[in-house]
């Protein structure tokens, strides 16, 4: 039977991506003479989402449809298919910016830190639970059901091979190679 | 050679709606040398135009415009401005539809006498029996080349179909294939074999899949009787004093008002679209819309019996690989109240790419759980479940009292409340759809929830007697003899089947109607 290779394949824009972040990371702990936190150089990019949103954000994506197996460029992608509509309309990036704001606030009453520096994910997540019904909720679950899994390099990962005419399709790519059901 | 009629020639019969109804009708017109113009509210993209991509064919071709919804459904839920998918271009759902091809069984054209009165449905028997849709459902299945039919050898199994049909052997049933299909297993008419590519959904991008876009209406316009208006949006049905329709105004694509003058006009908008045009046709002499002197246009709203069951297994399926619906469990489909319910349903496979499963499989949920399935996509195998639903009379759609289209007209909604029949068949289905997947060794099985509608139906159902519906036998309104409604819409009861076969049988034996009547000159 044909399955697909998942493993991660390196592109320049997520090379980019990565070393950017790792570089911000390496200078935030050497020294102290670093303004900007890990990341912040993406978060400084969005068009509508303030960098605090972003990288709140970011940590709530994953937090939402958490999959172990992939990196956080694909939840920065979704992050900024977010930002992308918010910038077509200003009330929409005012509720998320909005929402980041009460979602940190909610993580600083009850942890005494921001929603970010929460470690453990079900404490996290249990934050998220309560405001589950809200529009802010609802809107960035609604925007990260395409902003994630649109995304073709999540569908690799995930053993969805996409667009296949221009590939003659399955018939002669294993349409009817399933092969560990005996009397199939 | 494609004709051209002038907006002034009343002698055609103007078709509204390209899809199973309109585009077979504007051809089995044109076959018979009547003039027709055909007015498709949506654009004509041809196959060079379909794209293997869920969101991005949704985007291009669906029927967007907004309607609202209330009801008890939970479409109405997570989808409250999406109550049917449905097709707005040249081919209309044709283009995307899964091509599965099936009869009505004899009993459910007899739905009223069979099942009896049952409480909170307004049931009715049809006023055609199967032995007279026996010869139009023959000239159906050989027009659209179905599988199973005709000689046509039956499609390959998918590995989505090696599964389910495994399941099915396990767990005792009998009839299972890989169904009868609209989809080409050798070369014919033309059209090339299936290449099992997977989108069909998205439009058939080999056209081994019957449309009417490559199929009906080039045929239709070689016989240069027939032209097709794209983005030709209908506001309106005119009549004269006498009632009888005469005139339909639509806009074009840049807004512009025309109206096209008719000797005869037939409805197929499908069954949101379609009532909602008689009601917004109402005049002075036709006070609560056109045909509707029994105050049935637009209710008895069916959608079917729908669900799906997802199943993950522990070693790869790759169920996107190959038609979309590739095969089908029939016992069930069977009227056998020792289930729980009447009427019966059917089980097909179906299978979603990753964003549309993600959007689909259990709307609105999040976390760790929904991720541990999408996490096993490859792995996954996929039914959909589809019986009858009992019509009801508050099942309808409506004109919105506030909102306004573009063109200043009340935009539709679209009312529905599960029978309690209609849940008591869903349970059933659910139960038995995870018992094949775990005869074959399924971790674990997901219940999905109904999608926005695919099959709508019922809006101006056909009865024997004028104040039990909207139209005759014929698809004739019984208000007004020279209008004619041809989709889905005609349903006087749901059935357990895909209801496209259906459709375009009674299109063809409307037009052998329609084109006799204008010969005796009685319309």
């Amino acid at each position: 039977m044909r399955t697909v290779d998942k493993r991660s394949r390196l592109s320049r824009r997520s090379f980019l991506k990565t070393s950017a972040a790792t570089a911000a990371g390496v200078g935030a702990v050497s020294g102290g003479m670093v303004v900007f936190p890990a990341g912040d150089v993406w978060a400084q990019s969005m068009k509508a989402l303030t960098a605090d949103a972003a990288q709140i954000l970011l940590v709530m994506a994953r937090d939402v449809y958490p999959h172990d197996r992939l990196g956080d460029s694909y939840y920065a992608k979704a992050v900024e298919t977010i930002d992308a509509g918010a910038a077509k309309d200003s009330k929409v990036a005012t509720l998320i910016n909005d929402g980041a704001v009460q979602l940190n606030e909610m993580a600083v009453k009850k942890y005494g830190k921001g929603y970010r520096e929460v470690a453990n994910e079900a404490d996290r997540v249990a934050m998220l639970k309560d405001m589950e019904t809200t529009p802010f909720f609802q809107k960035i679950r609604g925007g990260m059901v395409t902003g994630l899994y649109n995304q073709p390099e999540v569908w690799a990962k995930l053993g969805y091979e996409g667009p296949s005419a221009d590939k003659g399709g399955y018939l002669h790519r294993g349409f009817n190679d399933l092969d560990w059901i005996k009397d199939a | 050679m494609t004709a051209k009629f002038d907006i002034d020639d009343d002698r055609v019969v103007v078709v509204i709606g390209s899809g199973a109804g309109g585009g077979t009708l504007s051809n089995e017109l044109a076959q018979k040398g009547v003039k027709v113009v055909c007015l498709e509210a949506g654009g004509r993209h041809e196959i060079a135009e379909f794209v293997n991509d869920e969101w991005q064919s949704f985007t291009n071709i669906s029927w967007l415009d907004k309607r609202t919804t209330s009801g008890s459904w939970r479409v109405s839920k997570d989808f409250p401005n999406l109550p049917a998918w449905v097709v707005k271009a040249v081919g209309g759902s044709t283009v995307h539809w899964a091509g599965a091809s099936l009869r009505f069984q004899e009993h459910e054209f007899k739905a009223l006498s069979t099942y009896g009165a049952i409480e909170g449905a307004s049931l009715l028997d049809w006023p055609i029996t199967l032995a007279e849709m026996e010869p139009y459902y023959a000239k159906a299945e050989d027009k659209m080349g179905t599988t199973g039919t005709n000689g046509i050898p039956r499609l390959p199994g998918n590995n989505n179909y090696k599964v389910f049909a495994a399941g099915a052997k396990r767990v005792g049933y009998k009839d299972f294939h890989t169904g009868n299909m609209s989809i080409n297993s050798e070369m014919r008419d033309g059209r090339a074999p299936c290449q099992q590519i997977g989108f069909c959904f998205q439009g058939c991008k080999s056209a081994a899949k019957w449309s009417t876009l490559y199929s009906e209406i080039p045929k239709g316009e070689a016989t240069g009787n027939l032209e097709v208006r794209p983005n030709a949006q209908v506001l309106k049905i005119e009549h004269d004093a006498k009632g009888r329709v005469n005139a339909v105004l639509y806009a074009d694509e840049t807004g512009i008002i025309h109206r096209q003058r008719a000797r005869v006009v037939a409805v197929a908008g499908n069954s949101i679209e379609s009532p909602r045009l008689l009601l917004n046709s109402a005049s002075a002499m036709f006070p609560d819309g056109l045909a509707n002197s029994s105050g049935q246009v637009g209710r008895n709203y069916m959608r079917h019996m729908t669900g799906s069951v997802y199943a993950v297994f522990d070693k790869p399926v790759h169920m996107y690989r190959g038609t979309t619906m590739a095969g089908i469990i029939k016992d069930e489909s069977r009227h056998d109240t020792s289930r729980g319910f009447v009427g019966g349903y059917e089980m097909e496979t179906l299978s979603l790419g990753v964003p549309f499963l993600a959007a689909f499989l259990n709307p609105g949920a999040w976390g760790r759980d929904f991720t541990s399935v999408m996490d096993l996509y490859d792995h996954i195998a996929g039914m959909w479940l589809v019986g009858e639903d009992m019509p009801r009379e508050g099942n309808r759609v409506t004109l919105h009292a506030t909102e306004k289209d573009a063109y200043g007209l009340p935009i539709p909604n679209v009312h529905f409340d599960d029978h309690p029949n209609d849940m008591a068949m869903r349970t059933h289905a659910y139960r038995q759809g995870s018992a094949v997947y775990e005869a074959v060794g399924a971790k674990r099985t997901i219940r999905t929830p109904p999608y926005p509608s695919t099959h709508n139906l019922g809006t101006n159902r056909m009865s024997a007697n004028a104040r039990d519906g909207v139209v005759n036998k014929w698809g004739q309104t019984h208000d007004v003899k020279n209008l004619f409604v041809s989709d889905g819409s005609q349903f006087t009861t749901g059935g357990a089947e895909n209801p496209t076969l259906t459709i375009v049988a009674l299109a063809i034996r409307q037009a052998d109607y329609m084109a006799d009547q204008m010969a005796q000159n009685e319309i």
